[in-house]
């Protein structure tokens, strides 16, 4: 029996997963986290973890389960982590992943440093992965059963620590019709309600508008590759690495194929734009890396000597993304910790700098990072050194 | 899990359990059958036991039975003030449009008050208070000499509900009369704590609520003065003069008036218990925690006397709020829930505290059940509480500091490797 603190954020994940805690036997605590700061978006707050009604549903959630019910403050954390970050990254041209920032620096960090501090065991929350525990103790982070469902591309950034007192009750759910069977059976009134696919500070879903509001209208130029002007922007920061609707490009291009956007020039302002084949890429950079399992390091160190890479491995590089083969190459430099590059065994169009790139042993998380450059290498992406990767790529069935 | 005991009940001022002689009237009037406005028999008797009910209400605050506007609590006879006096003021004079009200209101007054603002082209004029939640009579005297003739009314609440604070009301009162502008109190907390009289107040409104004296929720009402002037918010049937329609509730009316009945009469005796009571608790914190910080009047004839709100430096009022509640310890933060998120208390920052100590407010209240043993389970659980609390530390604050697992735990790990 441990003590609990259950993340309720008005939805049915997090109420179905309380309950398992509640099954299992634990003291189970419920906490709301107000991520709002203002009257107005908790009022008319999207679909998401942000509006009255969610608070109100996840107060609910707590009464039929029989559990204590607090809500906590975060929203001055959130603002400065999810939030500013969120504004920074499109400022600088990448395409941030908020829902990875809030797990990164709210829910496995201010919460439950928080919940510890307090006397809580571990948090648990709604998400959808699944927690593998080995024979020395330590755990291991998997894809959740549903593949569709399955979150742990975006939980994969907290980390071993923060993962040994985390509990993902739903990770075993075949799907999320059960989840919401269970929780009609359980008589949770939010069973029906609907999933929340927006960001939950973007109250009316229009990212758009969010960022022209919050970082003004900046005009420029939108540019093929070779230079030359194809159209105009409201800000360069608006656009995605592989965007194709919405550029409003004055002229077509030459050989009439569709143009995607292939960079984003923040200090330029300038938005590049071409076709499809020029999204390819088979190489992928990363920094602040986080690693599962200590025999990494002893990999990268033989690595670095033999000169081999880690692989074969599947990477995923944005939240829905199908998984591709790859091989995690050795350190550029003996010692480095916080940069990864990967060679991808197909390419993949459109890899966005400011997404998480999460490397993968089956369905088991190695570790991830985040995307800060891409190349087209071409050639064939050879997998090096079997044997250390194998001590590392140890598949748990 | 197994639900935590009740120990000690200390938030008396959110809502304090009913008076027996309250609970026994209700239950006897809930059985009878009768519309106070019908005219036959059945009716008329209903009628009966509400007249009785105004003149009892009435009798208890020095006020009138024709002074009495029923109303559904403390909220509604505070919306009905805002709303009533501001449009009935405008009505005679359009450029009576500012609306003056204490920074430190009860949210049922302050956001009418700004929604009339935002809707219905009132001004809004915030008088500010001193370090102890005193509202500045400097301030209101230059508004007053400035903008008398566009004031539509001024509302300064007789006794603060956060921190206790009492009003220097007869101050207030003597100076607005000077310039001929209605003053609205509201006394919701202040009724059966201080002496309450309205017709030697001066005041023109006064708000008073049922279940914060020991009777029913649902009832409540504002006592008008004779002659003052009020827009309707409700209409409908016309009872209350015209001035708030709805059927009337005889049986929670009855026993809303018994309790404030109860409330005041047994005050004398009371009042001293209860305030030797909070100084009890008051020393026994602070000599737990030499830090904590007693807020609003330290002169305690200038402060409810079953009040005592405390911030604790470097603790956040809800992980404070939690640990009680998990050691059978029932308080409040004080401060107005936002739907539920706790926000940290505009009363502290009106007051001049800043944001982060504000988030570590704890108020204490008791009530007619109030014993020792109610505070000596306060301050035996207050130790642990209060340790743990501080190492959750602000978390979300920008005071924070990072915790020992900082979030991009391998890189520390590799560093180290490395």
């Amino acid at each position: 029996m441990m003590r609990v603190l259950a993340a309720l954020s008005g939805g049915v994940d997090s109420a179905v997963a309380a309950a398992r805690a509640v099954d299992a036997g634990h003291e189970v605590v419920g906490v709301h986290m107000a991520l709002s700061r203002t009257r107005d978006q908790l009022r008319t707050g999207s679909r998401g973890c942000c509006s009255i009604e969610d608070a109100g549903d996840a107060r609910r959630a707590a009464d039929v389960l029989g559990i204590p019910y607090y809500v906590w403050d975060l929203s001055q954390r959130f603002e400065e982590t999810v939030v500013a970050d969120f504004l920074a990254e499109y400022a600088a041209g990448r395409t941030p992943n908020p829902c990875v920032r809030c797990n990164e620096h709210v829910k496995f960090a201010t919460l439950l440093d928080k919940a510890l501090a307090l006397g809580f065991d571990a948090v648990c929350t709604g998400h959808y992965a699944r927690v593998v525990e080995r024979a020395d103790g330590t755990r291991e982070l998997h894809r959740a059963r549903d593949a569709a469902k399955d979150q742990s591309y975006v939980l994969a950034v907290m980390g071993p620590d923060r993962l040994a007192r985390s509990l993902f009750p739903l990770g075993d759910v075949s799907s999320k019709d059960e989840t919401r069977r269970e929780a009609a059976e359980r008589g949770l009134s939010v069973s029906a309600k609907p999933d929340s696919y927006d960001i939950c500070f973007v109250a009316d879903g229009d990212t758009q508008g969010f960022l022209r509001d919050r970082l003004g209208a900046q005009p420029g130029e939108v540019v093929d590759s070779r230079g030359e002007v194809v159209g105009t922007h409201d800000g360069a920061y608006a656009y995605t690495v592989g965007q194709r609707r919405g550029l409003a490009l004055g002229r077509p291009a030459a050989d009439g194929r569709p143009r995607y956007v292939l960079r984003v020039e923040p200090v330029a302002n300038r938005v590049v734009v071409g076709p499809a084949d020029e999204l390819v890429v088979d190489r992928v950079l990363a920094d602040r890396a986080v690693w599962y399992d200590d025999r990494y390091d002893a990999w990268r160190d033989d690595a670095a000597r033999a000169g081999g890479g880690l692989g074969p491995v599947s990477v995923q590089v944005r939240a829905h993304g199908a998984p591709v083969a790859a091989t995690v190459e050795p350190p550029a430099r003996h010692g480095e910790v916080d940069r990864v590059a990967v060679r991808l065994h197909e390419p993949l169009r459109g890899v966005a700098p400011g997404q998480s790139l999460v490397v993968y042993a089956g369905t088991r998380v190695l570790g991830q990072a985040t995307v800060t450059s891409t190349e087209r290498v071409g050639g064939t992406a050879q997998a090096t050194a079997q044997a250390p990767a194998q001590a590392v790529v140890r598949t748990t069935a | 899990m197994t639900a935590a005991r009740t120990t000690a009940y200390l938030d008396h001022a959110a809502t304090t359990p009913m008076l027996p002689q309250a609970a026994r009237v209700l239950t006897e009037e809930l059985a009878r059958t009768g519309n106070p406005s019908s005219l036959h028999a059945s009716g008329r008797a209903a009628r009966r036991v509400v007249e009785e009910a105004r003149e009892r209400l009435a009798a208890s605050l020095g006020a009138r039975p024709s002074e009495v506007l029923w109303t559904s609590g403390g909220t509604e006879a505070d919306n009905l003030a805002i709303k009533g006096l501001f449009w009935a003021r405008r009505t005679q004079d359009a450029s009576r449009r500012r609306i003056l009200v204490s920074a430190v209101e009860h949210h049922a007054v302050l956001d009418p008050a700004f929604w009339m603002a935002e809707h219905a082209g009132a001004e809004l004029v915030l008088l500010p208070v001193d370090h102890e939640g005193v509202v500045d009579l400097d301030a209101l005297r230059a508004e007053l000499e400035a903008n008398a003739e566009h004031a539509a009314l001024l509302s300064v609440m007789w006794a603060n509900n956060e921190v206790g604070t009492l009003q220097p009301l007869a101050e207030v009162v003597a100076l607005a009369r000077r310039y001929g502008v209605p003053v609205h109190a509201d006394a919701v907390q202040a009724v059966g704590q201080v002496p309450v009289d309205f017709a030697a107040s001066g005041l023109d409104a006064l708000t008073v609520t049922g279940h914060k004296v020991g009777g029913p929720g649902g009832a409540g009402a504002l006592l008008a003065r004779r002659g003052l002037e009020l827009t309707p918010v409700l209409h409908g049937g016309g009872q209350e003069r015209g001035v708030r329609s709805g059927t009337l509730d005889a049986a929670l009316l009855a026993s809303f008036a018994v309790a404030v009945e109860e409330a005041v009469t047994t005050r004398a005796s009371a009042a001293p218990r209860l305030a030797a009571l909070r100084d009890e608790l008051v020393a026994g914190v602070r000599a737990i925690d030499p830090t904590a910080v007693l807020r609003g009047p330290a002169d305690p004839a200038r402060r409810l006397p079953a009040n005592a709100h405390l911030t604790f430096p470097g603790c956040e009022g809800d992980s404070l709020l939690y640990l009680l509640d998990s050691a059978g310890v029932e308080a409040s933060t004080g401060s107005a829930c936002q739907a539920g998120v706790p926000r940290p208390s505009h009363v502290l920052l009106a007051m001049g505290v800043d944001e982060d100590d504000a988030r570590g407010a704890l108020r204490f209240s008791l009530g007619r059940t109030s014993t020792s043993d109610d505070v000596a389970a306060l301050l035996t659980a207050l130790p642990a509480v209060l340790e743990r609390a501080r190492a959750a530390g602000l978390s979300g604050s920008s005071r924070a500091t990072s915790s020992s697992a900082a979030p991009r735990a391998a890189g520390t790990h590799d560093e180290q490797v490395a």
